[in-house]
């Protein structure tokens, strides 16, 4: 048995970027292995894999982020169905509402297990992976929300901040690998579900369009990468502004 | 003094849960290189802690129809150590002193346990391991399975001729005690066996009694290979250990200039400070340069020199300043300073990523050697692949089944590998190899990376080859052990056919 190349696994498949980037994978030749809480969408994206692809490429693992105990055993058997692992997409995500006024832990708890802890969960493994087989590439879909602490939400910039610095431990803990590596992607505005149906925000790009960056950045890119790029001259302006100024702006 | 074993009860084996055997779980699934990185495997990999580990090993490889390789430190330069899809058992963690008394000086090891570890545990008693490699990682297991060779291989012969006894187990589970009298063939079919027929499960030693921790070293520059052979001659009994660098960039009348390093065991008396010098710190290489720069740091400064221009460099200016030395220049080294030099630079193959090396070591009689060797420096260099290290030295038969030996000279050769390369170097390899043969040369299994199945047994010969496939069919009937290597150089080994 030769460990397969092109395997790809998403974390957060069922919808949004996540769903997108499953499709430009399978188009692109990967075998995926498509991770999410909602087994009906998961089975229509894979359907879709499978008819372009002419044969069984997707493969669909319904599974809740938040139950984190049974990652381990899920990666395995991931790795197993597909014959190899090269490429790792955390995409998972929530951002729910939450008022300027308002202080809800359940909000928050949830944030932190989908955003964060999963990332942990789901990358250690790929981490450990790929350190023992010294190839391999992990990216983490973050959001430019991480680069600073803003009023409107606390919770979810706190989580994509730790989840950015979680990135960047790996990669420098991975680099003694050439041939691993680790992208952290932070999307600015995307057309998903979790934009709650706003349009015309600064820069927005659809789910497909963002998908497709990040797949070419786990194809090539180390590092940082910004979708589109321009975001990295705006959070570069952002991260350099002093706070007394940063607290008054509404962004 | 007697020490019985120096270790603590197992813990059960991590290899049955609750009795239930594992099974080949992604989990267990690594990348493995050669020492020198040219070449990989995936496989999955085991290390047991007890022999029960081992025998469960082999009952999880035969369950799912996989070929088993032995692997200790790692260190065997190719793909001596490595099995492509193939069931790693990495006997590292079997790493414990059995039993070792300091008036005989015989020591019962297991498998894992590194010359560092050996080395280490002996020297305050006023003993060395009688033969070591140029690293201090290698494992007693890989040593035996490789019959290594030191710089004192023309007065002492290889590792195998001083294990006095060992313990063997088969793939089928069982286990032989065997000494050169109860089984010969066995004894020196399996020591240079290369991991093919068994596993060494306890190795009984001899080591040497020495009276300092220091060696009396003598260092001067030869003017070319014949000259270098030469010196090396006139010292045979003087001296206990004979090594040779030799600048394999030099071309023209400069061909195949270096430094000689010859040194001895002080005898007992004439060094007044044994008793400071028998110890572990007398012993370890400082991990500062200039007790400033972190040694662990040092190959990447080395980097920018792993090219022709670079090597080219620091030979010349190797060769200057052991000119500059007076010629009687003798002095005081420790043995571990003097054997460990591939580990004074820790990590320095590192330099060579983003690529890699090889090492090339034909072993040619000694009237043909010098012309060889000469021709193998030349046409490597105009092949456009000098050496970036040689190290020249003087060996002498001995009874192994795959020996690697000869009465004449080895010239060890680094190559480096870049993924443009690979095939050049390939091709001039096999090149090398007909000049070697020609000359009734052999090759070395640690080393090597290269060789053609046709290449080995025209060195091994029939009547070797058909010995080995006499003791393979007898221990392993199933085929169960094999590496990269043995893929490579034996084919299936035949085993039906002997």
């Amino acid at each position: 048995m030769n460990l397969r190349e092109k395997c790809a696994l998403v974390v957060g498949a069922s919808s949004g970027i996540g769903e997108a980037l499953a499709r430009h994978l399978g188009r692109a030749g990967y075998r995926v292995a498509l991770v999410a809480r909602r087994e009906d969408e998961l089975r229509q994206t894979a359907d879709h894999i499978n008819k372009t692809a002419g044969n069984e490429a997707a493969f669909v693992f319904p599974h809740d982020v938040r139950n984190v105990d049974e990652v381990t055993a899920l990666f395995e058997r991931i790795f197993e169905t597909l014959g190899g692992l090269s490429h790792v997409y955390y995409v998972a995500g929530v951002m729910p509402d939450v008022a300027a006024d308002e202080y809800n832990f359940e909000k928050d708890r949830l944030m932190v297990e989908v955003n964060l802890l999963g990332t942990i969960a789901w990358l250690n493994c790929a981490a450990d992976l790929f350190n023992r087989l010294k190839s391999g590439v992990i990216v983490g879909v973050g959001s430019i929300a991480g680069d600073r602490g803003r009023k409107g939400q606390p919770i979810y910039n706190t989580t994509k901040g730790a989840q950015a610095i979680y990135l960047e431990s790996l990669r420098n803990r991975l680099a003694v690998h050439d041939n691993v590596r680790v992208v952290t992607i932070k999307p600015g505005y995307v057309e998903t579900a979790m934009m709650g149906g706003k349009r015309n925000l600064l820069w927005m790009i659809s789910a497909d369009e963002a998908a497709r960056r990040v797949m070419l950045a786990g194809d090539r890119s180390r590092g940082t990468v910004y979708v589109p790029r321009r975001w990295r001259f705006v959070s570069w302006v952002l991260r350099a502004m002093p706070s007394f100024i940063f607290k008054r702006l509404e962004v | 003094m007697t020490i019985e074993s120096q270790c603590e009860e197992h813990p059960p084996s991590t290899l049955t849960v609750d009795g239930h055997a594992l099974r080949l779980s992604p989990g267990h699934l690594a990348r493995l290189a050669g020492w020198g990185m040219a070449v990989d495997c995936v496989a999955h990999t085991y290390q047991p802690e007890d022999v029960a580990g081992i025998r469960a090993v082999f009952d999880l490889a035969r369950r799912a129809g996989r070929p088993v390789c032995l692997r200790g430190g790692g260190n065997s330069y190719g793909d001596a150590a490595i099995l492509q899809d193939g069931v790693i058992l990495d006997l590292t963690r079997m790493d414990c002193v059995l039993a070792w008394d300091s008036d005989t000086g015989i020591i019962d090891l297991e498998p894992g346990v590194t010359i560092q570890k050996l080395w280490r545990f002996v020297i305050a008693d006023g003993w060395w391991p009688p033969v070591v490699s140029g690293t201090m990682f290698t494992t007693m297991g890989g040593c035996a399975a490789m019959n290594i060779h030191g710089k004192n291989n023309y007065k002492v012969g290889p590792f195998g001729e001083h294990i006095l006894e060992f313990e063997f187990l088969t793939p089928a589970g069982d286990v032989t005690t065997v000494t050169p009298e109860s089984d010969p063939e066995l004894f020196y079919g399996a020591i240079g066996g290369a991991g093919l027929l068994g596993v060494f499960t306890r190795i009984r030693l001899q080591l040497k009694k020495i009276y300092s921790g220091l060696l009396s070293v003598e260092a001067f520059a030869t003017a070319d290979l014949q000259t270098m052979a030469d010196e090396l001659e006139t010292r045979t009994e003087k001296m206990d250990y004979l090594v040779g660098w030799v600048d394999c960039l030099a071309d023209g009348r400069a061909m195949g200039r270096g430094i000689v390093h010859a040194a001895r065991y002080l005898p007992p008396g004439d060094h007044t400070r044994a008793a400071d010098t028998l110890n572990i710190s007398a012993q370890e290489l400082p991990d500062k340069l200039l007790g400033v720069v972190p040694k662990a740091l040092l190959h990447h400064f080395m980097s920018p020199f792993i090219n022709n221009v670079g090597v080219r460099a620091i030979n010349a200016a190797k060769m200057h300043s052991a000119a500059l030395q007076p010629r009687s220049w003798v002095h005081h080294q420790s043995h571990g300073g003097f054997a460990f030099l591939l580990d004074y630079v820790p990590g320095w193959k590192l330099a060579y990523k983003p690529g890699s090396l090889i090492q090339y070591q034909p072993f040619v009689p000694r009237e043909a050697a010098i012309a060889v060797f000469e021709d193998i420096l030349r046409t490597s260099q105009q092949a456009g692949f000098p050496p970036y290290l040689g190290v020249f030295k003087k060996h002498r038969p001995d009874e192994f089944l795959l020996s690697h030996a000869v009465d004449g000279y080895s010239l060890a050769m680094d190559f480096r590998v870049t993924e443009d390369n690979r095939e050049k170097l390939w091709a001039l390899t096999s090149r090398l190899d007909e000049l070697v043969l020609a000359a009734g040369g052999k090759f070395y299994f640690a080393k090597d990376a290269t060789l053609t199945a046709d290449n080995a047994s025209r060195f091994l010969g029939e009547e070797r080859l058909t010995r080995l496939r006499k003791l393979k069919h007898k221990l392993d009937p199933e085929n169960m052990l094999q590496t990269d290597l043995s893929r490579r150089v034996f084919g299936k080994m035949e085993i039906d056919k002997q």
